[in-house]
């Protein structure tokens, strides 16, 4: 019973990083209408932002997060600018997604020459200790507390803005209907950057919560986390905010309690197979919106 | 003969390219090889570019032919390329001849391959656009993770499975463990070649470009363009889906075989069965243009032999294939660089001058 408490809390703060990247992906879905496959590795460059702030310079962690974060929004807006916008009105969706795949080899490649192949130990950035409950028989890492009360204060943020204002309510245009959008004078391309800004800045934080609770950093730490959270967004209905909250956290339990009580193997199989039996069931996913197709 | 050539209908001569192309490719390497103008490198690849090629034609059955987005190609080569190797491992000392087992193998492969094809297909093909292609990603990893657990021996009382290790097999002692677990298999015969590859991206062509141009695949590319009309119409959308996607599974079959040939052992990793490879496949067919077989041939064995040409640069070749990956995608589909790629085309601005003169 206590273990299982136990990995139901790791469940959960895996669960909160996966739905901290799976918003990235959710709202770049809702709003581009692609799947941006980069946005794994943007994870991955966070990572390494900060790595390479606080082991290779000895920065401030906090300056060292900052930049981190920084780096990736700009990343993310070039990322935008250069690869994808080109392409918007393109014959066929596929070429996006080739092209986000071309991305994805390039990030991991600039990472490859720049800090070599070998997987690097990161050091957490959590300096306060395990909390003890029960007399010391669960217990509770620092890194855990962290990852969960940061993924609901993005969340919490995250809706207010989209809820309350101006940009986020242009954002929610933006995915309804690009054409009408524009002319109701939202600036189209300006939202989409913006999301995709946001989008990268959470992955940034995304991806110093990962490589502080599981410490092993190369250049394609990101590609499956990416790939999970991917998933995890389908899961909760892709384009959908709470969605993401609830497929990420769901999946990081699955996976968690999969890989304790049936195989370490197997634990990808199973959140693989809980996925195709959700979207059988239910071919939106969980808060995913039917739409109705017109002939 | 030209008037004959003329008379054929234009599909007629569109495919003779392709077979000619491929063959005359044939040719020329054979030749060269006599000659000892290929590198061993570039010799250890011929077999590899042929498992591409017929991946990538197979793969633009599913996606440029039949309009869905698949990202789980490389599960169906999986499947393949295990159960031809375990039938030509089972089958070493009972079938001697090499030709005739190795045939079989294939078609094993493709059997097995296909059958997985239409069993995963029937519910996920129900899915389209990106749902399909997460549900596909999810079975090819699902395959490649249980493959990869997966632990199968013989003995004299038959068959037995196990996910867990060899232990729980309980062979007798006269027993062998073919399929183990991470390692996979051991110890495969290596039939293929050159030669035999190129057959097969023949017969694969042979098999796909007579699918489209038959009335299956007039019925199946009608479901691309618009599904509700050929509905409505009284195509059996089911069938038809299910059938181009289990002989795009099948053929994939067939290029897992003979990937499994070329090796002295087959295990599954994230490297040859994983999603990056569905991907590296998709990114042929996407880059060939989609639906357009002899496209999917041209750049798979471009894109395979491209980073090899760029092996000079070492670490840098990756990444410089990754800037030619997207560099070529936006040449090729960005809607601005088409608009100014027809206004200063170069077959417009000979045209021009001509009607001057």
């Amino acid at each position: 019973m206590i273990s299982l408490i136990t990995y139901l809390i790791n469940g959960i703060s895996l669960g909160s990083v996966y739905a901290i990247i799976a918003l990235g992906y959710t709202m770049v879905y809702g709003i581009a209408k692609m799947l941006n496959f980069a946005h794994g590795d943007v994870i991955m460059v966070g990572s390494f932002t900060v790595f390479w702030g606080i082991s290779m310079q000895g920065f401030n962690p906090v300056l060292s997060v900052l930049l981190s974060i920084a780096l990736c929004i700009t990343l993310g807006i070039t990322i935008e600018f250069i690869a994808y916008r080109p392409l918007r009105g393109a014959a066929s969706s596929l070429v996006v997604l080739i092209t986000a795949i071309g991305v994805s080899y390039f990030l991991q490649n600039i990472a490859l020459l720049i800090f070599g192949a070998n997987t690097k130990s990161f050091t957490s950035l959590i300096n306060f200790g395990p909390v003890r409950l029960f007399e010391g028989q669960i217990i509770i890492s620092g890194e855990t507390i962290a990852t969960i009360i940061t993924c609901l204060i993005i969340m919490v943020c995250l809706t207010l803005f989209i809820k309350k204002t101006k940009p986020g309510q242009a954002m929610l245009a933006v995915s309804e209907d690009k054409g009408a959008a524009q002319l109701m004078g939202i600036n189209v391309n300006g939202t989409i950057t913006l999301t995709f800004a946001i989008g990268s800045g959470l992955a940034a934080i995304a991806g110093i919560l990962l490589c502080s609770a599981y410490p092993s950093l190369s250049p394609y730490t990101g590609s499956m986390p990416g790939i999970k959270a991917f998933i995890a967004a389908v899961f909760g209905g892709i384009g959908s905010i709470p969605g993401a909250l609830i497929g990420g956290i769901l999946l990081g339990v699955i996976e968690i309690l999969g890989r304790a009580y049936i195989s370490s193997q197997m634990a990808d199989v199973i959140v693989f197979m809980v996925l195709i039996i959700v979207l059988l069931v239910k071919p939106t996913g969980i808060l995913g919106r039917k739409l109705q197709e017109k002939v | 003969m030209k008037d004959k050539l003329k008379k054929m209908p234009k599909t007629w001569l569109d495919n003779l390219i392709t077979y000619g192309m491929v063959i005359i490719v044939f040719l020329l390497v054979q030749m060269f090889i006599s000659r000892g103008l290929v590198s061993n490198l570039l010799q250890g690849l011929l077999v590899p570019l042929c498992v591409y090629v017929i991946l990538a034609i197979s793969l633009n059955l599913t996606v440029g032919i039949l309009g869905e987005l698949s990202l789980g190609h490389a599960g169906f080569m999986c499947i393949g390329a295990f159960s031809g190797a375990f039938f030509s491992k089972v089958m070493a000392d009972i079938i001697t001849v090499t030709a005739v087992r190795f045939t079989l193998a294939i078609l094993v492969g493709a059997l097995f391959a296909g059958v997985f094809g239409f069993l995963i297909g029937m519910p996920v093909l129900r899915f389209r656009g990106d749902y399909l292609a997460i549900v596909t990603l999810a079975f090819g990893e699902i395959i490649k993770n249980v493959v990869n657990a997966l632990f199968v021996g013989v003995d004299s009382r038959g068959f037995h499975f196990s996910l867990k290790d060899s232990m729980s097999l309980g062979l007798e002692a006269d027993g062998d463990v073919i399929i183990k677990g991470a390692l996979g298999i051991i110890g495969t015969p290596r039939n293929s070649n050159f030669t035999v590859g190129i057959v097969l991206v023949l017969i694969t062509l042979f098999i796909v470009l007579n699918l489209i141009n038959s009335r299956d695949g007039r019925a199946i590319m009608s479901i691309r363009d618009n599904l509700i009309a050929s509905e409505s119409i009284g195509i059996n959308v089911t069938k038809y889906k299910l059938m181009a996607f289990s002989i795009s599974a099948a053929l994939a079959g067939v290029a897992g075989v003979l990937y499994s040939h070329n090796l002295n052992s087959v295990a599954a990793t994230p490297k040859n069965f994983g999603y990056n490879m569905s991907i590296m496949i998709l990114v042929f067919v996407v880059l060939g243009g989609i639906g357009n077989i002899r496209g999917s041939i041209i750049a798979a064995v471009v894109l395979t032999l491209l980073p090899e040409m760029l092996r000079g640069l070492n670490n840098y070749r990756m990444l410089i294939y990754a800037v030619v990956l997207i560099a070529m995608m936006l040449f090729n589909w960005s809607p601005q660089i088409l608009a100014w790629r027809e206004q200063h085309s170069i077959k417009d601005f000979l045209r021009k001058r001509r009607k001057v003169q």
